[in-house]
């Protein structure tokens, strides 16, 4: 592919994130804090050259937390070579890869470890290391992935909020194959976009990003819970139809090798009314089902649940933005409220705010442990 | 007589644009003038340029926008254009990719660096504006002849250069405007000024075109456009700088792994 220029281009970026969070509750455990503050460092380089049919780009990632030293983590989000030819993709190093279409919960998306000491909405990952071909052809694109090397999730540590009740002692991993960190996963996708229909079908093989977990007890004889990953087969399915206002999506999974075969899906629409009261702003109604054929023994708490969601934009200079709804589970009743908001100050200055909450959350629920961990955070970001 | 055939169709069609229209009507007149506009832009090939945008409130603040683009033009249907975010900085490495349709509403989507994901958009909502500024999605995107329909106002002047003034309605029901006014610079066929009139027939915006060059010997680019609102008071310029064509382009480098390569 041509880029945009010929020469070589050299650039750094970064931000700086100043967070506090406060839990208006009192915690399950003594131990967990009620308030704290946290900071964290994202710096980018990138760097292309041959005519921009090769970049090489760097992004590592730090957060201090005054809290808690499991939630101080450093990681290589992406240290990545790319070359790129007129229909093909080479990729060697560690990448991001996002696969989906729904809002409220990523089932198809499987190549990165989550990254849930961030923040428990699942959508921060990772770094995984990676050797990947694309091609892109008039019948779609392929993409092939070998991973040669498992990242484990980490968990909050013991003074943390927003973790399980007893706490997950990740020192007792355990793993089904005995290569354990060293099974080499592999990944296919086919993609596609036919008209106003957007398809992915996707094969993946390898050890499972999410454990299972047995009760065990720690060397002080406190119970804990150790984590196991098990080698598995997941098969999907990700769809949106963009029909005018509306946006239809669904994802579909089939999973072998994690305790019995299982189906999940999520599937639901985004509507949006355009420039409401003739005003710009925007605001779009959200729903979606989320199913996982286990039921009560399903290991993610959205095994029956209904997502109902605002979205308001209000397309002004500082792009302000909020995202508000509810997850409800249509069999025990219990409810999980979250709400975002954002917006830029200046040219380098970004606010944000997030509060969540649950609410009748039934003790065999796998939500129970963080009943109590309602919280609001602040964050403000500088970027550079 | 083949030989014949090729000066007489040329001759036919400057007659079309050309000559006193009595035989046409005002709807023919008005096609024929974007028809010979569009036909003077057409074999460009591939461009691309940077963009700089400076939004100004009515209370004089200021905001910047840094962009660039590129653009294939399209055989058959519209072109396709890739949009890269520079500024500001929090959406720095955002990309936006559209497929323009001569028939249909065009295809978008938007890459968003932070999660790594493509997102395909409602091209619905191309009443909105763009990045925060005066100008909607539809400003901005590739105006194709079979968007509109058209109808010859009158000869006119601006500054003492001589005009076609002729009005265009869209065809999209989603679009944000019952109709536009376009002056057209009779000599070089391209667009001078345009004044936009939103849903309820009320002027709502003026666009006026700045410091035309001239590219490959055929190509006009405005490198300052200024839009004026003229409900809320506020305005932006969008200035374009470093065009470059005949880049090479092909249908690879506008497809969506080249939109989360585009830095």
């Amino acid at each position: 592919m041509l880029g945009f220029s010929t020469q070589t281009i050299a650039e750094w970026s970064g931000e700086v994130g100043l967070e506090g969070r406060w839990h208006m509750q009192s915690p399950v455990d003594p131990a967990q804090y009620d308030k704290g503050l946290s900071l964290s460092f994202e710096s980018e380089y990138s760097k292309s050259w041959d005519g921009g049919n090769q970049s090489f780009v760097f992004k590592p990632f730090l957060r201090l937390d005054q809290i808690d030293d499991k939630r101080t983590h450093v990681d290589i989000r992406e240290a990545v070579w790319i070359k790129a030819g007129d229909d093909w993709e080479f990729r060697l190093g560690i990448d991001k890869v996002y696969w989906g279409v729904t809002e409220a919960n990523h089932l198809v998306d499987i190549i990165n470890q989550t990254d849930q000491l961030e923040n428990p909405d699942g959508e921060q990952k990772l770094g995984q290391a990676m050797i990947k071909f694309s091609t892109e052809r008039d019948w779609g694109t392929v993409d092939a992935y070998f991973l040669p090397w498992f990242r484990e999730r980490q968990f909050a540590g013991n003074r943390d909020r927003l973790r399980s009740q007893p706490r997950v002692d990740a020192s007792q991993t355990q793993y089904e194959n005995d290569l354990e960190q060293h099974y080499p996963d592999l990944a296919l996708r086919w993609s596609h976009s036919v008209g106003d229909w957007d398809l992915g079908l996707s094969h993946f093989h390898g050890t499972s990003r999410e454990p299972s977990f047995s009760l065990g007890t720690d060397g002080s004889g406190n119970s804990v819970l150790i984590p196991r990953y098990a080698i598995i087969d997941q098969s999907s399915l990700d769809v949106q139809a963009t029909l005018d206002d509306w946006l239809w999506k669904l994802e579909t999974i089939y999973r072998s090798g994690h305790g019995d075969s299982f189906y999940a899906a999520t599937g639901g629409f985004e509507y949006t009314l355009v420039g409401i009261a003739e005003t710009d702003n925007d605001l779009g109604i959200l729903l979606e089902l989320m199913y996982d054929d286990r039921g009560a023994s399903a290991t993610t708490p959205f095994n029956q649940d209904v997502f109902l969601g605002l979205r308001w934009v209000a397309n002004d200079t500082q792009s302000t933005e909020v995202l508000g709804g509810v997850i409800v589970d249509w069999s025990s009743q219990s409810k999980f409220f979250n709400l975002e908001a954002s917006r830029r100050f200046g040219d380098n200055w970004k606010a944000s705010l997030q509060m969540r909450a649950w609410l009748d959350v039934p003790l065999n629920d796998l939500a129970f442990s963080q009943h109590r961990d309602d919280y609001i955070e602040a964050k403000l970001v500088r970027y550079f | 007589m083949k030989k014949h055939l090729l000066p007489s169709l040329i001759l036919i069609t400057i007659n079309l644009v050309a000559a006193p229209l009595w035989a046409q009507t005002l709807e023919e007149k008005g096609l024929a003038i974007a028809t010979e506009t569009d036909l003077r832009d057409t074999g460009f090939g591939d461009f691309k340029a940077e963009m700089g945008m400076l939004l100004r409130n009515k209370q004089g603040e200021e905001s910047q926008r840094f962009m660039r683009t590129r653009t294939l033009e399209g055989s058959g249907d519209g072109d396709k254009t890739m949009i890269i975010f520079d500024r500001p900085r929090d959406v720095k490495g955002t990309a936006l990719l559209t497929y323009t349709h001569k028939n249909s509403s065009d295809d978008q989507w938007l890459y968003l660096p932070a999660l790594k994901r493509v997102k395909r958009i409602a091209s619905r909502n191309k009443s909105g504006p763009f990045m925060g500024s005066e100008f909607a999605y539809e400003d901005l995107s590739s105006q194709e002849v079979e968007k509109y329909t058209y109808k010859f106002v009158e000869d006119t002047e601006l500054e003492g250069v001589p005009m076609f003034l002729i009005e265009r309605d869209p065809v999209d029901k989603y679009s944000g405007y019952t109709r536009q006014l376009v002056w057209i610079n009779k000599t070089e066929y391209r667009p001078e000024r345009i004044e936009f009139y939103d849903r309820k027939n009320s002027l709502l915006k003026t666009l006026v075109f700045r410091k035309y060059q001239k590219y490959l010997d055929q190509f006009w680019r405005a490198e300052e456009m200024y839009m004026e609102n003229h409900q809320t008071g506020k305005n932006t310029l969008l200035t374009w700088k470093d065009y470059k064509f005949r880049n090479g382009y092909s249908e690879g480098d506008f497809k969506k792994n080249s939109l989360k390569r585009a830095k």
